[in-house]
């Protein structure tokens, strides 16, 4: 009898790791899944970092052997980190997009104009009423906004794209 | 021709110059935000705190890829790079390591504003030099990193060209202290464009562009900053040697004796 789990079942699991700082969205719905690959029973996971500075990068390594463990039996499991390609925020998926609306958290916007400089409706209220308060925000990828309509602060993953 | 992994060079001189290229680029970015972790809770405001630690955090994010680049070449383990080295083994440039300002974060420290707008603000432009350069470097790994460190770098380098320009066009005390900022920051500013003795066989090598060339880039870029604030640009100095060799202040003693406190306690756990 064939236990292996196959590779659907592994991308099935990682849907249930969470970004630890974001837990309503999945690391595959953030566009952080690169590749999964198998060698002799052993299997390799490559993501990619959102920010290379993001103290959660550890704890979802852990957490993705973690969940692989205890949701397929895998224990041969190898997490490694890759910098090609860059992680750029069009990768987060249209699910990923909703999901951080649903935790308060504007997507990534689509466009930057051409000094660089975008714009985000509120994820509340979804008026486009809003100004930025603070590119930066409490993690390295989001910054701090505030939306005059419903007069709540919110936040917004920040655009990140190779063209800057 | 392009190299795409550690185990793919097989000249010897190639990698020595590629290793002293990286020991350049990690230490540069790691004591920088060093300097800058120490403003943390004493940055003008709420929202420049949460700014500047977030520009520090990835900045070191920006050393630990260098150094686990160095790791990769078989130069140690990350945190031993990074802690463990003494200041003569260090090739930062020396205005990056001087402290903030008088005093100590932990009481009275009196540090300068201007100071840290100036030196942040010339860094982040160098750098972003540096970055564009390496995305066409001959060692895939550095180019990948640079590619990613580059979108980062965007932020912090809009941030403080807008702090800059903010300061100087209001005149007054702040004018004055930036004016004060920019001389002392150009009096050793040289030491971050240059790229050290094995400059010349970096270039060679393909692994960077000239240093003139960057300095040209990076003249070119903050020129029209200077000019739309009615300030000259000074020349670039190196008054107090070149980090790139190992000279170093008795600041960055003081500096490494601190940051590597708790990794001296037990150099063998695991965080």
């Amino acid at each position: 009898m064939d236990m292996k789990p196959k590779l659907e079942n592994i991308i099935e699991v990682l849907q249930t790791v969470k970004d630890p700082e974001i837990d309503s969205v999945s690391i595959v719905e953030l566009g952080m899944l690169k590749s999964i690959e198998e060698n002799d029973g052993k299997v390799l996971i490559r993501l990619l970092p959102t920010f290379v500075g993001c103290p959660a990068l550890d704890i979802i390594k852990g957490n993705v052997r973690k969940a692989l463990k205890e949701q397929v039996n895998l224990t041969e499991v190898e997490v490694e980190f890759v910098m090609s390609p860059p992680w750029t925020s069009d990768r987060v998926s249209a699910e990923g997009r909703e999901k951080l609306k649903q935790f308060g958290i504007a997507p990534p916007p689509q466009k930057m104009e051409e000094d660089g400089s975008w714009h985000v409706d509120c994820p509340y209220c979804g008026s486009t009423y809003t100004t930025l308060d603070n590119i930066f925000g409490p993690t390295a990828c989001r910054s701090i906004l505030y939306c005059k309509n419903c007069k709540n602060p919110f936040e917004a993953m920040k655009p990140i794209s190779t063209l800057m | 021709m392009k190299i795409l992994s550690a185990s793919e060079i097989k000249d010897e001189q190639y990698k020595k110059v590629l290793t002293e290229l990286l020991y350049q680029l990690a230490d540069d970015d790691f004591i920088i935000a060093f300097r800058g972790s120490e403003w943390l809770g004493l940055a003008p405001h709420i929202e420049e705190d949460v700014a500047f630690s977030s520009i520090n955090q990835d900045t070191m994010g920006h050393a630990a890829m260098f150094y686990q680049l160095l790791e990769e070449l078989g130069e140690g383990e990350v945190d031993q790079l990074a802690h463990g080295r003494k200041s003569s083994e260090r090739r930062n440039a020396i205005i990056l390591e001087e402290v903030n300002g008088p005093g100590d974060y932990l009481s009275e420290p009196e540090y300068d504003w201007a100071f840290a707008v100036v030196r942040n603000y010339f860094y982040a432009q160098a750098k972003k030099g540096r970055m564009d350069s390496l995305k066409q470097s001959s060692y895939q790994p550095l180019a990948d990193v640079a590619v990613k460190a580059n979108m980062e770098l965007y932020y912090h380098l809009l941030h403080w060209k807008t702090w800059f320009t903010q300061l100087v066009n209001a005149g007054g005390e702040a004018r004055m202290r930036m004016e004060k900022a920019v001389e002392k920051v150009a009096k050793d500013f040289a030491g971050v464009v240059t790229l050290g003795e094995l400059g010349a066989e970096m270039v060679s090598h393909q692994l960077i562009e000239s240093e003139e060339l960057l300095l040209k880039r990076w003249k070119n870029a903050v020129e029209p900053i200077f000019q739309a604030t009615n300030l000259p640009l000074p020349d670039l100095e190196m008054s107090r040697g070149d980090g790139r060799t190992g000279v170093h202040t008795k600041d960055l003693d003081k500096a490494i004796e601190t940051l590597s406190e708790v990794y001296n306690t037990d150099p063998l756990a695991s965080w």
